[in-house]
């Protein structure tokens, strides 16, 4: 019975991790439904990309407040993950501060994690009010309302817990330390839990089941949260890293072009093409043309909709908008990755996708939505993981225009002329240079 | 004016240095025309040997791309790098922010591959060449703010060119909250100029010129023929064209020069 806890340690171990790495194949099989294209060029842009923008920030701290408060989290909450290191080990083999030989750099750690640790729990009010009590119009958009927004909470509840415990386990620890308790080494330094320790009654047995039950709580409170992460926003913390990597290089102004597209036109631009040649027996059907599901969606687009952390920064720029149109950049995210899961749990249940009659377009996306963008880029600007709205928005118009002929009016007449006379309005190609003239 | 087009010029055996694509607004809207005529003003002054296509020109496709209409976009595309290719045409520049990037970004894979400049970076080499001196003239002294086009500034990254030109007119440069990489939008980007807004509490072009405004300008500074149309029509609704101006970048160094 001796090895008791050590065997239920490594049971919860096993079954977190392990239920986190089946939630994460999950993702990557959802990523994979989306079309290919290819990512796979120029890794030196790419990882330099990573490491400025996903390691280094670089994009968080356009908004200075948010920004130093994020970096304080997401160092704090890093390095101080270093001490599950230890909690690991130690509750493998039942010691205890395993790594205290190190001494003075021991110390040293330990002392950093604290003072982290508190950093990390202000940093979190602060946000906490940002989003209750200043309540930031950005956190307070239509589509964070309901879960959106207690998962918001839910993460910085989490954050406070996991800190307060982290410093409560480290307090007791002190204390037992101080009172010669054997098992309890005297290891680590403890800037911010001696202060706590103050307030605790030096009462060994109630010690000694606070420090066991903190350090329980703590390591399950960090299992818990790692699966949590799947059902989350959250998973920023790890898809930041793919999405910048991925992201695109081009000039933000160039849109792809479509390669099918491009096949067709060919063809009819081709003096020696037969028009009433029939299809060749083995040809493929052409391809759909753009996006009306998250099937015709790219991979990366795939990706950019799990990276979305629903920070609002695209919307709160956006000018379609901020001027009260339906649009809103975060809201085509949310809603892909809607989609997304749906399309994932259908696969769960059926093996593989069973058609359920519903689809991206329509279903979650309205049109109403997509043709309130005014392509200007600032939504993929603000992003600060390279995250690309705009490319699904064009993607969608795509279907709209070249599958349904579903245009505005306006936008159809507009065509028609460029069809007719090489112009957006209805002037005749002749007179292209009368203003020489004028 | 004499404005000799390709054509023309092919005829007399002679290749122009560069080819001014004028753009359908350029070409056909009033106001546009105006920039079109103020920038082959500068042209001439600064003997730059240049052409048009004249009625061999065609749009972009630009608008029907942001549209969604691949098919149309790519006609327009591969007809005018027929007629590009035709001239060996090698170096473009355009008054409109949104040909220049179709043209510079959109084209290569297309098999249109041209040094394409957008004017204000072209009147910046001319300047930088001695080519080209910009005086203040009128505009001495005068409050100017300049309102980045999306399809020049975060589509392509352009933000000094037109600042620099701007300053050497000798006057107060002002800027906006929200410019260069936060510039809001004037409203007209993709295909939106061509359709009534969706609906909503504000339209995007009031919003933008309300910002314009608050900097107190005399002129309001723009390199695109949209968002001129935009932000005059916001100024108008704001009943201020009486005290400020909405002019393109050309039209403020050739008025300044008595072009």
């Amino acid at each position: 019975m001796h090895y008791l806890p050590n065997i239920i340690f490594a049971t919860i171990l096993v079954v977190g991790i392990g239920f986190f790495v089946q939630n994460i194949k999950k993702i990557i099989r959802n990523i994979k439904l989306g079309k290919s294209i290819n990512r796979s060029d120029n890794a030196q842009a790419r990882l330099k990309n990573m490491a400025l923008i996903a390691l280094g920030q670089s994009k968080m701290v356009k908004r200075p407040v948010a920004g130093i408060l994020h970096i304080l989290v997401y160092a704090g909450f890093i390095i101080i993950n270093i001490e599950v290191i230890e909690i690991i080990i130690d509750g493998l083999f039942g010691t205890h501060r395993i790594l205290s030989f190190a001494g003075g750099f021991y110390s040293f750690l330990i002392g950093t994690f604290e003072i982290l640790a508190v950093l990390v729990f202000a940093s979190v009010i602060i946000f906490w009010m940002r989003r209750m009590v200043l309540q930031i119009p950005r956190f307070w958009n239509k589509e964070m309302k309901g879960w959106p927004k207690n998962d918001a909470l839910n993460i910085l509840y989490f954050e406070m817990i996991l800190m307060s415990l982290f410093l409560v386990m480290n307090a007791s620890d002190y204390s037992l330390q101080q009172l010669d308790v054997d098992h309890y080494i005297k290891a680590g330094s403890f800037p911010v839990s001696h202060f706590i320790a103050t307030w605790l009654p030096q009462n060994i047995p109630f010690l000694e089941i606070l420090e066991r039950t903190t350090w329980w709580l703590h390591i399950v409170g960090i299992l818990i949260f790692l699966n949590y992460l799947y059902y989350s926003k959250h998973l920023h913390i790890l898809l930041a890293f793919p999405n910048t990597y991925f992201a695109n290089l081009n000039p933000k102004g160039k849109f792809n072009n479509l390669e099918a597209v491009t096949n067709e036109v060919k063809l009819m631009l081709d003096p020696n093409t037969d028009p009433y040649a029939a299809p060749a027996e083995n040809a493929t059907p052409p391809e759909k043309f753009g996006a009306s599901d998250v099937f015709d969606l790219s991979w990366v687009q795939l990706l950019n909709a799990y990276t979305c952390t629903e920070c609002g920064r695209c919307t709160s720029v956006c000018p379609a908008n901020i001027t009260g149109k339906e649009l809103s950049p975060r809201a085509i995210m949310m809603k892909t990755r809607d989609r997304l899961e749906e399309v994932g749990k259908n696969i769960n249940l059926n093996k593989e996708f069973k058609p359920d009659n519903k689809q991206l377009l329509n279903d979650y996306i309205l049109p109403e939505e997509l043709w309130a963008c005014t392509s200007c880029n600032a939504c993929v600007e603000a992003c600060p993981v390279n995250i690309d709205p705009l490319s699904i928005i064009i993607d969608m118009r795509r279907y709209l225009v070249m599958e349904q002929s579903a245009a505005p009016q306006e936008l159809n007449m507009m065509m028609t002329n460029i069809e007719n006379n090489g112009a957006p309005w209805q002037f005749n190609q002749m007179d292209r240079l009368n203003w020489r003239e004028e | 004016m004499n404005v000799p087009t390709m054509a023309e010029m092919m005829a007399q055996g002679k290749q122009p240095e560069v080819l001014f694509w004028v753009g359908c607004a350029g070409s056909f809207d009033d106001r546009a025309k105006k920039i079109t005529k103020a920038f082959v003003k500068i042209l001439q002054k600064s003997n730059v040997d240049f052409a048009v296509l004249g009625t061999e020109e065609s749009c972009s496709g630009d608008p029907a791309k942001r549209a969604g209409n691949e098919f149309l976009f790519q006609m327009q595309a591969m007809t005018n790098i027929q007629v590009l290719n035709a001239y060996e045409v090698k170096t473009i520049v355009t008054a409109c922010p949104h040909c220049f990037n179709t043209l510079k970004n959109e084209y290569p894979e297309l098999g249109g591959n041209y040094q394409v400049m957008h004017h204000t970076e072209f009147l910046k080499k001319l300047l930088d060449d001695g080519r080209l001196t910009i005086e203040g003239g009128q505009f001495k002294g005068k409050r100017i703010t300049f309102h980045d086009p999306c399809y020049l500034g975060r589509a392509n990254k352009i933000y000094e060119a037109p600042r620099e030109l701007i300053q050497k007119l000798e006057v107060e440069l002002l800027e906006m909250k929200r410019c260069k990489s936060n510039a809001l939008c004037c409203g007209a980007g993709g295909a939106q100029m061509f359709k009534e807004a969706e609906k909503g509490k504000k339209e995007i072009f009031i919003e933008r010129t309300e910002e314009a405004l608050s900097t107190q300008p005399d002129i309001v500074a723009t390199g695109c023929p949209f968002c001129n149309t935009m932000i005059t029509d916001g100024v108008k609704n704001k009943e201020k064209e009486g005290s400020v101006k909405v002019l393109d970048i050309a039209e403020l160094i050739a008025n300044a020069s008595d072009l």
